[in-house]
């Protein structure tokens, strides 16, 4: 019994990591129609950032800081970087596309993506990068024969606070109705006086910086950063972002987490090598039995 | 109203045959590493020229077509080396299992749309590609893959084992499927995957069979991609998962983009672009790709339609279809 809750812990962190991605996915969706290729990158570029961070400053973060002390700053650091690339790479590469349509965009986003993961390789070279372990905290927890890191916890409550935080600005304050109203209705909404161009500023600077903040956990939580790996987080995320119902948050919430508990789960009970199938195929009997996702609205047809 | 030309055969033949002229001549001048960029130019327009029957004509977001090109070049793999069944003999049955695998697959998600549509197609790519490497009933050969894939024989002397042959064989391959698409565009079929495109709701109102004539674009893409996966098995005598990634998917929907949807010149000019230009730009090595990404982004900002988009209005009633739009937009 303690593996399942192990696994179902183990299951959640990276879960809480598709879950934390795919909300940039879903938010730029949401408004723009777009399948935001580059939000992995966004991510991969969060984590080398933060790596970065982590190993020049290691010093003076031992000293000022402690362990804790460094993550967050680290993650704080790569989120606003990332903002800024994140609006930078909107303005460059996607804004001068948007009347042409959506596809058009979409061959875009790739070119951007590949800039990106490109971009950190000539940079940070193409080997992987290890997190420097000194300055990751490593204490064990045993609560009922339930073995978990610290960092686990850690990792777990900021991605909940996170969303809780991003779930607030949507739903209750008036950015928030901004970006939905954007979503329901671009014309409508602009009418109403919100500016669009504001609202895509928001969700390009929120989404980049919630990757960032994810890329440096994940770079504590494995260690282990390669330039490559946004496309496969990217990849997990937007079928978290399907599996909860596109362009709506707390299903992108909860489609990360569900497919990080099931891709676990698989893992420990039918075999790690066709952990990634039978997500995959979840994912396709949930589209074939609900087309809209587990908590999309059904969309009525336009004639 | 006048019937739509074609343009690439109707109206600019001097252009075509200088075009066919070029492509006969210029295996004999230059080394067999320019011949094989070539073949690989080829190898990439026949897939992009698969995938745009489902993404250029019908309008289907399709990012696992790698998964179809996998299907194919395995079935070759495996029934060449365990069995010992000629190439050629395979390269119609590669074309029959994907175009089945497609069926299979697609039937159930059929009805999906859109981005939906898209992510179940890649989630498909990424499970044939998983299961590839994952070896199953010992077939497949993991990681590894598959070698030791034998030269295509018409019997006798008669062997493809050189650059310059397989050349020829892939570019035959290309014209034929060019030949046998403009005749499916201006085709019933054709016409109806058109109305699917533009509108699926009156396509289907019009009493065109939408699922049916989805499904076949799908079999028809499948096949094709599969008859590409033949050749390149055979040419590189060993195929492995991770030449069927969903990169190579993603790029396949490049090729279509970038040259134009639906235009069979647009997708020549479209595989050109994304085999040569990682070849011509080698020089700048680590920066190569750097480039290439830009280059993307800024073909999209002054070409969104692609490089040679195909003219629209193929018929009465989907240019009319076209104007309505426009004058709602």
């Amino acid at each position: 019994m303690q593996v399942v809750f192990e696994q179902i812990i183990n299951g959640l962190t990276i879960g809480s990591f598709y879950a934390l991605i795919a909300l940039g996915y879903s938010m730029v969706y949401g408004v723009l129609k777009l399948i935001n290729f580059a939000h992995g990158d966004f991510f991969t570029l969060g984590s080398y950032l933060g790596y970065t961070l982590l190993v020049f400053g290691s010093a003076f973060i031992t000293t000022h800081f402690g362990l804790w002390g460094g993550m967050v700053a680290a993650m704080l650091m790569a989120a606003m970087c990332l903002a800024f690339i994140g609006v930078l790479v909107e303005r460059v590469a996607y804004r001068p596309i948007y009347p042409a349509g959506r596809l058009p965009a979409v061959v875009s986003a790739l070119g951007a993506s590949i800039v990106l993961q490109n971009a950190i390789m000539v940079i940070w070279g193409p080997r992987y990068q290890a997190y420097p372990a000194k300055l990751i905290p490593n204490i064990h927890l045993n609560i009922w024969g339930i073995n978990i890191t610290v960092l686990q916890v850690v990792i777990l409550v900021l991605s909940f606070v996170l969303m809780g935080i991003l779930y607030y600005i949507i739903q209750k304050t008036v950015f928030g109705a901004a970006i939905r109203a954007t979503a329901l209705d671009k014309d409508t909404a602009s009418l109403m006086g919100i500016n669009f161009n504001k609202v895509i500023f928001f969700i390009f600077t929120l989404g980049p910086a919630l990757g960032a903040m994810t890329g440096v956990m994940v770079g504590m939580y494995y260690r282990q950063i390669s330039f490559t790996m946004g496309w496969n987080y990217g990849l997990k995320a937007f079928t978290a972002t399907i599996l909860g119902g596109i362009g709506n948050l707390p299903g992108a919430m909860f489609g990360g987490l569900i497919l990080g508990v099931l891709e676990m789960l698989g893992a420990a009970y039918i075999s790690s090598a066709w952990k990634d199938v039978f997500v995959f195929m979840i994912l396709i009997l949930v589209l074939i039995f609900r087309p809209n996702g587990l908590f999309g609205e059904k969309i009525a047809e336009k004639v | 109203m006048e019937r739509e030309k074609t343009g690439f055969f109707g109206s600019q033949q001097g252009l075509l045959f200088a075009i066919v002229g070029i492509f006969v001549i210029y295996p004999f001048f230059v080394s067999n590493y320019y011949i094989d960029v070539a073949f690989f130019f080829g190898i990439y327009a026949l897939l992009g020229l698969s995938l745009n029957i489902v993404l250029g004509e019908v309008g289907l977001f399709d990012l696992g077509h790698a998964g179809f090109y996998a299907i194919g070049a395995y079935t070759t793999a495996i029934l060449n080396t365990k069995l010992g069944i000629p190439i050629l003999v395979l390269l119609p049955v590669s074309a029959i299992s994907a175009g089945i695998f497609a069926y299979i697959v697609c039937s159930p998600i059929i009805h999906l749309r859109g981005d939906y549509l898209c992510i179940v197609t890649i989630g498909m790519g990424e499970i044939v590609r998983l299961a590839l490497i994952n070896n199953p009933f010992d077939l497949t050969g993991g990681p590894n893959g598959v070698y030791d894939i034998d030269f295509p024989s018409f019997g006798g002397p008669f062997v493809i084992d050189s650059s310059i042959e397989y050349y020829f064989l892939i570019w035959i391959i290309v014209v034929l499927s060019i030949i046998g698409l403009i005749r499916l565009q201006n085709s019933r079929i054709g016409r109806a995957w058109n109305c699917i495109r533009e509108d699926q709701i009156a396509a289907g109102a019009s009493g065109i069979d939408v699922r049916y004539y989805k499904l076949l674009a799908f079999v028809i893409g499948a096949a094709l991609a599969g008859v590409a996966g033949n050749i390149y098995a055979s040419k590189l005598m060993a195929v492995s998962p991770e030449s069927f990634s969903f990169w190579e998917s993603c790029m396949l929907f490049c090729i279509v983009l970038i040259g134009g949807m639906g235009s069979i010149p647009g997708i020549l000019i479209g595989a050109a672009f994304i085999s040569l230009f990682p070849e011509i730009f080698r020089p700048f090595a680590m920066y190569r790709m750097l480039i290439f990404g830009l280059v993307m982004i800024l073909m999209m900002m002054f070409r969104p339609g692609g490089v040679w988009p195909r003219k629209r209005g193929g018929t009465e009633y989907v240019s009319l279809l076209s104007r309505i739009r426009k004058k709602d937009a």
